[in-house]
């Protein structure tokens, strides 16, 4: 299936020299949502300006739902909602005059019962007459989505969406990302919570120094480069690890009362049962055991720091 | 999904957006520059203007009303459009516009459009404000709301430069406050080149802001200090030259896009 975003060779560089992307390839797949992870300055920000026309590529090709980003704008850019990482608004304005002039903005004809329903849908319509001044920043945050939905975009980036609000809001927003996935709409968000990625994302992209180092399944990535982690809590403390036990990547913790076994889960000899035998032989004796998984983050900051050492 | 070669939604959401912040700002938009208008018919049509000779057949309070309406039209195209552009970039909103299917020339449109329809509604305002203090005919009125027309849109055009241009409050207040304002008073606002000895009355034919005040005037009085055709061109010049600079702009993304 063709994808709804297509970004071929897409470099940046900025005018004081900054190379922001380097030779990015990517594409996006119709209904689903992607994460874009990265550290600041990674370069998610550049990528997502870049689809949406704020920023001009120094090469590379761009298309959203087959229409090329810069000959075709007005087709590619009325299927595009953005939702900017800063607070951006009208102080001065009314939420219903704000999301209105999206509305607008994106060639629409007026359609007050659609806005009505975006409105609803992240409970500001209480909010509809207050100016935008008067409203808390998790109030402001769903006036910038409403914005991007007023023109009932297809493909929807969200960057870092939720960034600086509390936890109830944090949850509201993702059944929200659910719900317009399961309506249709692409979503590309950048975040830096692994945990938004790790609950809602189906694809994974890892952006660092302007490069994408990987793009996979979220359950794919999780398995092929997630680690298990055994943990032992010994009977006995150790002050050395014994040489015995020296064929095993082991590490002593918690002043010698825990050794830690880090193995991959998918290898088809996790050396786990070798070295309880192993320990068992030799006399050392544990009280209990406990594995686990690491989780997306650790994969995240796994990728990122060895693509600082490439 | 359909989309239209000509997005009028976009730009009928600017041009409204930007009207609607001038009603917010009611006071500053109309109120001030009347009364600052009217100060000046007290000050030059009656306590000054009394003691003057008539200007080329026209009194003296009559002869300055085409000048203090081209004065605030200057200053207040290029406040409007200079704001309307600057605000967006200064608080961050204008990634919404950048990002729309919106093309620069219907961005022009809404942002330029608005600015100039303000001051022209505003120059109607003086010029009815200044027909309470001073006896006065229009000769041409067509070409009066031509020239008015295209002034205030070539000022706007100019205004949406500076405000692409400025950085900050600073930078935009510069041109209209220490270019433009003087430029107008020394442009015949106020008198006519006629009165000024050699060699100033060559060197003010320098200044462009001479020739848009005696088109104006010419429309109102049928005598100007240059011929209309020169006033006209002039004047459409300037706003070519404005639209020139302006495509520029959009197509080198200059202090609009990164």
């Amino acid at each position: 299936m063709e994808p709804v975003i297509a970004i071929r060779g897409l470099s940046k560089r900025y005018a004081g020299g900054h190379q922001a992307l380097s030779d990015v390839d990517l594409d996006i797949a119709r209904g689903e949502i992607f994460a874009l992870l990265g550290p600041n300055g990674a370069g998610k920000t550049t990528l997502i300006s870049i689809v949406c026309g704020i920023v001009t590529p120094t090469t590379g090709t761009v298309s959203a739902d087959g229409f090329d980003i810069g000959r075709q704008y007005r087709q590619a850019r009325s299927r595009i909602g953005l939702v900017p990482q800063e607070l951006h608004t009208d102080s001065f304005e009314t939420v219903w005059a704000t999301v209105t002039f999206s509305r607008g903005l994106f060639g629409c004809p007026p359609d007050p019962a659609h806005v009505e329903k975006v409105l609803k849908d992240l409970s500001l319509w209480e909010k509809r007459k207050a100016r935008i001044m008067e409203l808390s920043g998790g109030m402001k945050r769903r006036v910038m989505i409403a914005k991007a939905l007023s023109h009932e975009p297809e493909i929807l980036f969200l960057d870092e969406p939720t960034a600086g609000v509390d936890v109830e809001l944090r949850r509201d927003m993702w059944a929200l990302v659910r719900r317009l996935r399961d309506s249709g709409v692409t979503i590309i968000l950048t975040t830096h919570y692994i945990e938004e990625a790790e609950e809602m994302a189906d694809r994974v992209g890892v952006i660092s120094k302007g490069r994408l180092i990987v793009v996979d399944e979220k359950t794919a990535l999780m398995k092929k480069l997630g680690r298990k982690t055994l943990t032992l809590n010994l009977a006995e403390p150790m002050r050395a690890l014994p040489a015995a036990l020296s064929d095993w990547a082991l590490t002593l913790k918690a002043d010698g009362n825990e050794l830690e076994y880090e193995f991959d889960a998918n290898a088809e000899r996790t050396g786990v049962p070798s070295l309880l035998r192993r320990m068992s032989d030799e006399g050392i004796a544990f009280k209990d055991l406990h594995t686990r998984q690491s989780s997306l983050e650790d994969i995240f900051v796994s990728l990122v720091h060895s693509g600082e050492g490439a | 999904m359909s989309v239209p070669a000509f997005n009028r939604f976009g730009v009928w959401a600017i041009y409204r957006f930007e009207m609607a912040r001038a009603l917010r700002t009611l006071w500053q938009s109309v109120v001030t520059p009347v009364i600052t208008t009217s100060l000046y018919f007290v000050v030059f049509g009656g306590a000054i203007g009394s003691r003057m000779h008539d200007v080329g057949g026209v009194p003296y309070g009559a002869f300055i009303v085409p000048g203090l309406i081209m004065l605030s039209l200057f200053t207040q195209s290029l406040f409007n459009a200079s704001f309307g552009i600057f605000f967006p970039k200064f608080t961050g909103t204008i990634y919404e516009v950048l990002s729309a299917p919106v093309s620069p020339f219907e961005i022009v449109m809404g942002y330029v459009g608005a600015a100039a329809t303000k001051s022209v509604i505003l120059g109607l305002i003086i010029l009815a404000t200044a027909a309470l203090f001073v006896p006065m005919t229009i000769l041409h009125p067509l070409w009066m709301a031509a020239f008015l027309v295209l002034i205030a849109l070539a000022f706007s055009l100019f205004g949406f430069i500076i405000g692409i241009w400025g950085k900050n409050f600073e930078q935009i207040q510069f041109i209209p406050m220490l270019i433009v304002t003087p430029l107008t008073f020394l442009g015949g606002a106020f008198y006519s080149t006629d009165m000024l000895p050699q060699p100033w009355r060559t060197v003010t034919l320098f200044n462009p802001v001479v020739y848009l005040v005696s088109g104006f005037r010419w429309s109102f009085y049928g005598k100007g200090d240059v011929a209309v055709g020169v006033s006209l061109a002039a004047t459409v010049g300037f706003l070519a030259l404005c639209l020139v600079a302006i495509a520029w702009i959009f197509r080198t993304g200059y202090r609009l896009k990164t």
